[in-house]
């Protein structure tokens, strides 16, 4: 067994009382004393703090801004090229069979474009790249520092009042702060559909800052439970789950992150592994795709419920990718993936729990409206 | 109150026995949010899943703890899961249940082997 990894904010998390479990390699805390439905509803009340040191940090620099964008247009379906400096997309690397290899941020500084990778995708996702970029390309990984996500409608504030210049941030907005003497790249972003930023800091600055951050009375430690119960009811994809290799963006219902001028008539259209196999599905539309699912009781529908458009009997049509309970909600929520026939708002389904049918029904996502600073 | 090693607690009522989880497990599996409780009625075996509890993250079984018959059920849990957490070994209990043979009680912990059991 290899042995797990830990965050620069290991410690800090013991001494909050976190308790820890294993998550992509790492030791990582699930949930505090105040337990994940408190955690989750501080969080969409106030702010909550999340390590997600986690994540894998990258940034690639060449001889200009245009090299470094399009050398990365070969690897994503989306607009590099046109993002301004300081701005931050999402996006996804594609396999040749049109599937997402991992879905990611990005933003540009400069002539140079910084990534956020998810944590288990880490090392494909840094093999891809070397082989997919030219020898001008440079790509250095930032082991040395930490991400810290402060999410929640008191984050603007809580950040404004360490560096004034956080107030004019808007969505997407990434620029450089100074948080107490800690210089660090923030962006005005994250993944529990609040307002708030995420925080690349240096790996040494990491727990005097977030200590600096959870001492605000706003501000709670956050697990990654109720990360998830969070990112699940904005209806955000949890990669793994909700969406991997076999998936393809246009069943998924990220069709919106692939911007015209990479489709079909665009001027930089395709380039980028499996182009062919997502603009067919693009013009003949997937076969499934993924779906807001409410059931009625208040049984949860978990990862692996079989769905049926009957009572009894009939074959599967779906299957249940992420689903729980959703604390905002007050009641179970779940995503998955459905025969496109079945995605219809409205259209009534079976789930298959302990070998009983239970009702649900397709509804649009987010189950809880975002709360981002446009 | 009797102590099982799957973290329930039996405690005789008369002729019967309540059955609930302990503090201990409440706090191991966090926030519940529902539970599938058994018919009254039901006559079941000792390890038969009798009740399903789900917390935020995961579902658990809680097993009977003796053979007998479900007496009672705390339909109360149904509309206020929550309360598994707040009294585990008080109003928050599952389900009352009349034993074919008492003396399976005899083999579980007290409260002291129960919390040398957990530490």
């Amino acid at each position: 067994m290899t042995r797990l990894k830990r965050t620069p904010l290991f410690d800090l998390h013991a001494e909050l009382g976190a308790k820890m479990v294993p998550f992509a390699g790492y030791e990582m805390p699930v949930q505090y004393p105040m337990g994940v439905m408190k955690e989750h509803l501080h969080t969409r009340g106030r702010a909550g703090l999340f390590d997600v040191s986690h994540m894998g940090q990258v940034l690639l620099s060449g001889p200009s801004w245009d090299a470094v964008a399009l050398a990365f247009e070969a690897l994503v379906p989306v607009d590099v090229l046109g993002l301004a400096d300081g701005r931050q997309r999402y996006g996804f690397f594609t396999n040749d069979a049109g599937g997402i290899e991992d879905d990611l941020m990005f933003s540009r500084r400069g002539d140079a474009l910084f990534v956020v990778i998810n944590a288990g995708c880490k090392d494909a996702d840094l093999a891809l790249m070397r082989a997919g970029l030219p020898d001008d390309i440079t790509l250095t990984e930032l082991s040395d520092r930490a991400l810290l996500a402060l999410q929640g409608p008191a984050a603007g504030s809580v950040i404004a009042s360490l560096d004034a210049r956080a107030a004019a941030m808007r969505f997407m907005d990434t620029c450089e702060l100074s948080l107490c003497g800690h210089t660090v790249w923030a962006s005005r972003s994250g993944y529990t559909g609040e307002d708030g930023f995420e925080i690349s800091v240096h790996a040494d600055e990491a727990v005097a800052l977030a200590q600096r951050l959870v001492e605000d009375a706003e501000v709670a430690p956050i697990g990654l439970g109720a990360r998830d119960s969070l990112r699940l009811e904005a209806g955000l994809c949890l990669y793994g789950n909700d969406i991997d290799a076999a998936t393809g963006p246009v069943g998924a219902g990220l069709s919106w992150a692939i911007q015209k001028v990479r489709r079909p008539g665009g001027a930089r259209a395709g380039g980028f592994p499996g182009s062919k196999a997502i603009f067919d599905e693009i013009a003949q539309g997937p076969a499934t795709k993924r779906v807001g699912l409410r059931p009625e009781g208040r049984a949860p529908m978990r990862q692996g419920v079989a769905l049926f458009a009957s009572a009894e009997g009939g074959a599967q049509i779906g299957s249940v990718t992420s689903g729980g309970f959703g604390p905002s909600v007050q009641g179970p929520v779940a995503m998955g993936y459905v025969d496109t026939d079945f995605a219809t708002t409205g259209t009534a389904l079976w789930g298959e729990v302990r070998s009983k049918r239970m009702g649900l029904k397709v509804v649009d996502l987010p189950f809880v409206p975002a709360g981002f600073k446009r | 109150m009797k102590f099982t090693e799957e973290h329930e607690w039996l405690r005789p009522d008369g002729d019967e026995i309540i059955v609930g989880i302990t503090t201990h497990a409440a706090e191991q599996l966090g926030d519940v949010v529902f539970l599938e409780l058994p018919e009254e009625g039901t006559t079941v075996s000792k390890d038969d899943e009798v009740v399903v509890i789900e917390s935020v993250k995961a579902a658990s079984d809680i097993l009977a703890p003796i053979d007998g018959e479900i007496t009672e059920v705390n339909t109360a849990l149904a509309d206020n899961p929550g309360a598994v957490n707040e009294d585990p070994q008080g109003e928050a209990w599952f389900f009352k249940m009349k034993p074919s043979d008492p003396s399976q009680m005899d083999d579980f912990m007290d409260e002291a082997g129960y919390q040398a059991f957990i530490a």
